[in-house]
């Protein structure tokens, strides 16, 4: 069978030879223009006048565009259709788009779009967290706020209380691959996109707003990406909404990359967050509550940040049964760029949040962190409670509402159940049934040697001065499904030729992670065939409708099952046919190994294909699936908002010099559920991968803005994400020998966003190490660069 | 101008050129070769990674910053030809497919062209190799494992390239310092491109028109390391990577800053004397050379002068060079190593120093009897420690010296805050880097990138 087989990603020969096709590397006709948006060099002010004569006049432009010249809809938000493409006359960051220029190059277009002539009437920027709960700058009315017990009693009673704020920085997605859009008009009003997206419904659906058309004239079309992380879900937007309004006007095909500088000023990245946290502790590392405050800093539009701090609050008790929580969550509203979707979408915040707390809440009461940690763990996995959600009363949804984007919202309100008995719950009333940490901590902290390299870094630090070294364990247990529970659903259309090759569509778009392949191997194991038999193609909203975004680590879940029924459909179709041509029961029809046996008789793949097609039986289907079992109230933060959870922990040593700062992974262990794997080898890829970019995003990432709101570290010079030599020096991955005790595609587990968490360990371990240097706990702001590391050391030596 | 070179075996004459057309655009956008990407247009990235082949052998290089006219009598490879005839995948290549180093597969030529150009050389310090190729989504792992596993395969005859034979040079790419010396003397106004890992950005982000360019790359007889009982003698146009090599004995530590100086493909490109002449106050070799004693020697026509290095640099932004006026060597004496170079970043490779700390002391039965030391990233230029200097000199080597001299950091320095570094870690490190200079003097572990597990 070819699922669970550890094979590579279907495009890797391509990719090494330089064959795979992105976006810019499409041939387009002779005459195809070139995009760029001139931007706004101030955070904050109105448009008073603006002289465009010199970026019309220069070399190559063939037509500049203002929002008074786009015919129809100025909007490519997600949400609530507060950002437009080109500036209504207000701007709100630096690097707003504020017109368009169409040129016959790439670069003629870059070269005019910085001759345009604005003169602003500057306003203050409201640029920190200060100056927004100053000016009560936010989105929705107030904070949200979701809680369980009496949080504020059980702090007061407790025999420890540990109380800290510290700031999150957020981080660039940094997709080797910019931005791109390219967009051919077609006859009549029709508009084909090639678009480098995570969501082509959603640019199907701002494209055909922008250009005044129903979505059936427009067909969105995502061959691959060249690395999306979440930036790719609504970022996209501008750039395809851009290049349509532009090929319509002009009749030509339209193109538009952004520089790096240009993607890195003007899209939005992970949202930073301030936290504020108090617990209480009992003698023996029992958490008797906790309270914590997320100020999360959204920038200047609302784009997918309520989703994202909602899911912030819904990882603040990560692994650990918390029996009194409130987590309040202020959502504000600054000039900067508009944060967005980042793997993880604002669980790996949530969960630094009860992380930092339990390292704190350790030191404080010197037990060692992980047995503190394991004291607080849900209890284990049980059986399955089964229930059905209710049906929800639905109510008008608005026509110009992007209902399958994250920034939707939920129609109609879902009924919400009494929290369940037993008291194994999250904060938000979910019963934990599948906690898995039990077991993997206990393997991990095995291969991993814990307890004597821990032993070993204590000798170490008494006979360094200069270098001490680290070592800290961190568990993941993150929420697998959309929160906006209807866009839990997925489609695939797979036809079957006459001689045996399949053709696979799916909602689902590639962005490196394998979720083709992974697709792929359902299709071929679902007919018994050899993978090459299955031919694996771009996604098309042309060919499946109404997608979801490819996030929420949701990819293979969703497409796999869809693609699953697709494939069942015409396999039941066909044994039923040589069923009944054999006079035999269609249940004892086998597909397996490249054959279709019916009793005695033996096809081969494309003889029984072929026989169906002369038997005039229909070898094409679609194919559909919905998440059983969720329902979710986010104002209420009441639910099962997950169907299930996945699970993963990791060990890392570290070591830091404390006369500068510098430090280094040493080592790192993790061991990670993806249920019953569809395929090992990529799974392993997403291990590694996501561990280094979150490690990344907690120590050398670090974006720095200037007090006008400008942002400083706009290019790979220097924003600095992880080299070759910074992922650990001994790196040991395995995945945990399990299945998903949910009825998932094969039981396996989503694993996109979970281990980026991973990383959380890297930045426990420099804590751990710094702690070495004194007699206070360190208390460390990420990114903990070496600066922030320096100044640790220098605040727990009492120095500066 | 018109220019010849190999691409892929198979000769390309262009006549014409535009002087800063860079050859990434080029193949992509003239060539239809769009196997290399643009990552990030400015070097960092390696995503535009080809190799060249001139008569130093094969480099990698990055595209993006390599303008046309460089590559006049090389041989270029992209990833298009890292294949055989026949499709045969290149070692690295099957590698990299069976071991699973590519995902979303947008840095994947990159780093396939810096793995040919490394395998074709048999370099195995992989990290090191490939620090100038960024993968956003492997976490490296496989991409090293896929570099270790093709070590032992030999290299495909078809990646062995030669340079090209051509007929006589386009003008402004100059054949010797003596032909640079007249065309520039005639030219003060040019633009002197000598890697263009500085210049190249001008053209990619500043989206300048630099006319007229004079490219240095020709001038062979600035690319000489001379080694005398005296001197150490460095041609302008000596790139970082030869450089590197020639102090590996001498000056390890140098060596070793090297090292993380950018990346394969730039060290490849970058040469000292631009490193110098573009009088960034956040270059690292200024410091290290003003500690080894350094004189730079200029030209302009037939007049010739030399300077002690930290005097030319003036001011920010403003250098002791005239029109026409030309850096040709920098020279330092031969003398015991006692340099140690400190260079600190937020990413330990290819990334730009916050402070770069160059230390020089030396010391006779207990007294230090000498001090030179440097910093890059405190001032509007590379400078001089003198207060520093002076609070050492004639004292004894001890701890209490080091903190005596401590507070003269801030008489002689006043960093600014900027998106690297805060002013007060800028000047406490640097006091930090006395410190650690005088502890590994006493043979204690302060090297971060020495430890393991």
């Amino acid at each position: 069978m070819s699922v669970t087989k550890a094979l590579p990603h279907d495009a890797a020969p391509l990719h090494v030879s330089g064959v795979a096709r992105y976006v810019d590397d499409i041939p387009t006709p002779k005459g195809t223009l070139h995009l760029a948006f001139g931007l706004s060099p101030i955070a904050k002010g109105r448009i008073t006048a603006m002289d465009l004569s010199a970026v019309e006049a220069a070399d190559g432009v063939v037509m500049v565009m203002t929002a008074s010249d786009l015919p129809f809809a100025n909007d490519v938000s997600p949400s609530i259709h507060d950002e437009p493409l080109l500036s209504d006359g207000t701007v709100h960051y630096i690097g707003q788009p504020v017109f368009l220029v169409v040129a016959t190059s790439h670069s003629a277009a870059r070269k005019a779009a910085r001759l345009g002539k604005i003169d602003y009437d500057k306003e203050t920027p409201i640029l920190t967290i200060e100056d927004a709960l100053a000016a009560d700058s936010r989105f929705e009315d107030g904070p949200r706020i979701y809680a369980k017990g009496d949080t504020d009693a059980a702090i007061a009673g407790a025999a420890h209380v540990i109380e800290g704020s510290f700031e999150l920085g957020g981080q660039e997605h940094f997709y080797l691959e910019g931005q791109a859009a390219l967009a051919v008009p077609n006859e009549g009003a029709d508009m084909l996109v090639h678009s480098s997206t995570q969501h082509p419904t959603e640019i199907q659906h701002k494209v055909a707003d922008a250009l005044g058309v129903p979505m059936n004239a427009v067909r969105v079309e995502t061959r691959r990406m060249g690395g999306g992380f979440g930036g790719k879900e609504s970022q996209g937007n501008a750039l395809a909404v851009a290049c349509a309004v532009a090929a319509r006007a002009t009749g030509k095909t339209c193109k538009m990359r952004y520089d790096r500088d240009d993607d890195m000023i003007i899209t939005g990245k992970r949202h930073a967050f301030r936290i504020a946290y108090k617990a209480g502790f009992d003698e023996n590392g029992h958490i008797q509550g906790v309270s914590f405050h997320h100020y999360a800093i959204c920038g200047w539009a609302q784009d997918l940040s309520l989703p994202v701090a909602d899911r912030a609050m819904l990882h603040s008790d990560n692994a650990y049964l918390l029996p009194n929580a409130r987590i309040e969550s202020h959502r504000l509203k600054t000039n900067t760029q508009s944060a967005t979707a980042y793997r993880g979408f604002g669980g790996p915040q949530g969960m630094v949040g009860i992380e930092r707390v339990m390292d704190h809440a350790a030191y404080e009461l010197g037990l060692d962190p992980v047995e503190l940690r394991r004291r607080n763990y849900y209890e284990p996995a049980h059986a399955v409670t089964e229930h059905a959600p209710a049906e929800k009363p639905m109510g008008h949804p608005d026509p110009h509402e992007d209902l399958t984007s994250r920034g939707a919202v939920e129609i109609g309100n879902a009924p919400v159940r009494p929290l369940p008995a037993g008291g194994n719950t999250t904060p938000y009333g979910m019963e934990v049934s599948d906690f898995e940490l039990h077991g993997m901590t206990e393997a991990l902290l095995k291969s991993s040697d814990y307890a004597a390299r821990k032993a070993a870094i204590q000798k170490w630090n008494a006979a360094n001065r200069v270098i001490k070294k680290g070592i800290a364990f961190s568990p993941v247990k993150f929420g697998i499904s959309f929160t906006l529970t209807h866009l839990n659903q997925a489609g695939a259309l797979v036809h079957v030729y006459q001689d045996g090759s399949v053709h696979l569509n799916h909602g689902g778009t590639e962005m490196g992670q394998g979720l083709f392949q992974k697709v792929a191997q359902v299709a071929a194991s679902r007919f018994g065939i050899p993978l090459e038999m299955v031919k694996i193609t771009a996604t098309d909203t042309a060919k499946v409708p109404n997608t979801s975004a490819t996030a929420a680590s949701s990819g293979s879940d969703l497409n796999g099952m869809a693609v699953k029924a697709a494939c069942d459909t015409i396999r039941d179709r066909m044994a039923e046919y040589l069923a009944e041509r054999h006079q035999a029961d269609p249940s004892t029809v086998i597909f397996s190994e490249g054959t279709v046996s019916v009793g005695e008789e033996r096809y081969t793949f494309a003889e029984a294909a072929a026989l169906a097609y002369q038997g005039r039986i229909s070898l094409s289907a679609t194919g559909f699936y919905k998440t059983p079992k969720i329902e979710w109230d986010r104002i209420k933060g009441r639910g099962r908002p997950f169907f299930y959870f996945a699970y993963g922990a990791a060990v890392t040593e570290v070591a830091v010099d404390t006369l500068t700062g510098e430090n280094r992974i040493l080592r790192t262990d993790i061991l990670h559920d993806a249920g019953a794997s569809l395929n090992p080898a990529l799974d392993i890829g997403q291990v590694e991968g996501g561990y280094v970019q979150g490690a990344g995003w907690l120590t050398t990432e670090e974006l720095v803005w200037d007090d006008t709101g400008n942002l400083r570290t706009h290019a790979p010079s220097t924003y600095k994400i992880p080299a070759c030599s910074d992922r650990p020096d001994v790196f040991n991955v395995a995945l945990w020998e399990g299945e998903n005790r949910e009825n998932t595609i094969y039981r396996s587990k989503a694993v996109g966003e979970p281990p980026f968490m991973l990383g959380i360990s890297a930045w426990l371990a420099l804590s751990d190490a710094v702690a070495a240097c004194g007699d206070s706990y360190p208390a460390l702001n990420a990114p903990a660069t070496a600066e922030e590391i320096w100044h640790g050391v220098q605040r727990i030596k009492g120095g500066i | 101008m018109n220019i010849t070179f190999l691409l892929n075996g198979e000769t390309v004459e262009l006549a014409d050129v535009d002087p800063t057309a860079t050859l990434l655009d080029w193949l992509r956008e003239d060539r239809g070769l769009t196997g290399t990407k643009e990552g990030c247009s400015e070097g960092d990235c390696g995503a535009c990674t080809v190799m060249v082949t001139d008569t130093d052998g094969a480099k990698a290089l990055n595209s993006c910053i390599l303008f046309l006219p460089q590559l006049h009598g090389k041989a270029v490879r992209t990833v298009e030809g890292a294949s055989g005839p026949n499709n045969e995948p290149h070692p690295v290549q099957q590698a990299m497919v069976d071991l699973h180093g590519s995902q979303c597969g947008f840095c994947t030529p990159g780093f396939v062209m810096s793995m040919v150009a490394s395998h074709a050389n048999g370099a195995t310090d992989h990290d090191t190799q490939l620090a100038g190729n960024l993968c956003r989504c492997t976490g490296y792992a496989p991409i090293i494992r896929a570099a270790e596993a093709a070590e032992a395969q030999p290299v495909p005859v078809w990646v062995k390239d030669e340079p090209v034979a051509t007929s006589a040079a386009p003008t402004m790419l100059p054949g010797s310092s003596d032909e640079l010396a007249a065309l520039y003397a005639n030219h003060p106004d040019a633009t002197l491109v000598a890697g263009a890992t500085d210049v190249g950005l001008w053209v990619t982000k500043q989206l300048r028109d630099l006319t007229p360019v004079i490219f240095l790359n020709r001038c062979e007889d600035l690319k000489k390391v001379t080694i005398t009982e005296d001197e150490i003698r460095f041609g302008a146009m000596v790139d970082m990577n030869r450089m590197g090599e020639a102090l590996a004995d001498m000056h390890p530590s140098y060596a070793e800053m090297i090292r993380r100086y950018s990346s394969v493909q730039i060290r490849h490109a970058a040469t000292v004397g631009g490193n110098i002449a573009n009088g960034s106050p956040i270059g690292d070799n200024p410091p290290a050379l003003i500690a080894l004693g350094a004189t730079l020697h200029l030209r302009h026509g037939d007049e010739r002068r030399s300077i002690p290095l930290e005097n030319f640099f003036i001011d920010y932004g403003k250098q002791d060079r005239g029109p026409g006026e030309f850096l040709e060597a920098v020279s330092f004496p031969r003398q015991p190593d006692r340099l140690k170079c400190y260079k600190l970043s937020k990413r330990f490779d290819q990334d730009i120093s916050a402070v770069c700390g160059c230390f020089n002391i030396t010391i006779t039965e207990g007294t230090v009897t000498d001090a030179r030391i440097a910093f890059g990233g405190m001032a509007g230029i590379p400078k001089r420690a003198s207060n520093v200097e002076a609070a050492l000199i004639g004292q004894p080597w001890t701890p209490q010296t080091i903190q005596a001299a401590l507070p003269a950091f801030g008489t002689d320095y006043a960093p600014l805050t900027d998106m690297r570094a805060s002013a007060t870690y800028r000047l406490e490190t640097a006091k930090a880097m006395l410190e650690r200079y005088f502890l590994e003097d006493q043979g204690e572990v302060t090297n971060v990138l020495e430890v393991s597990v």
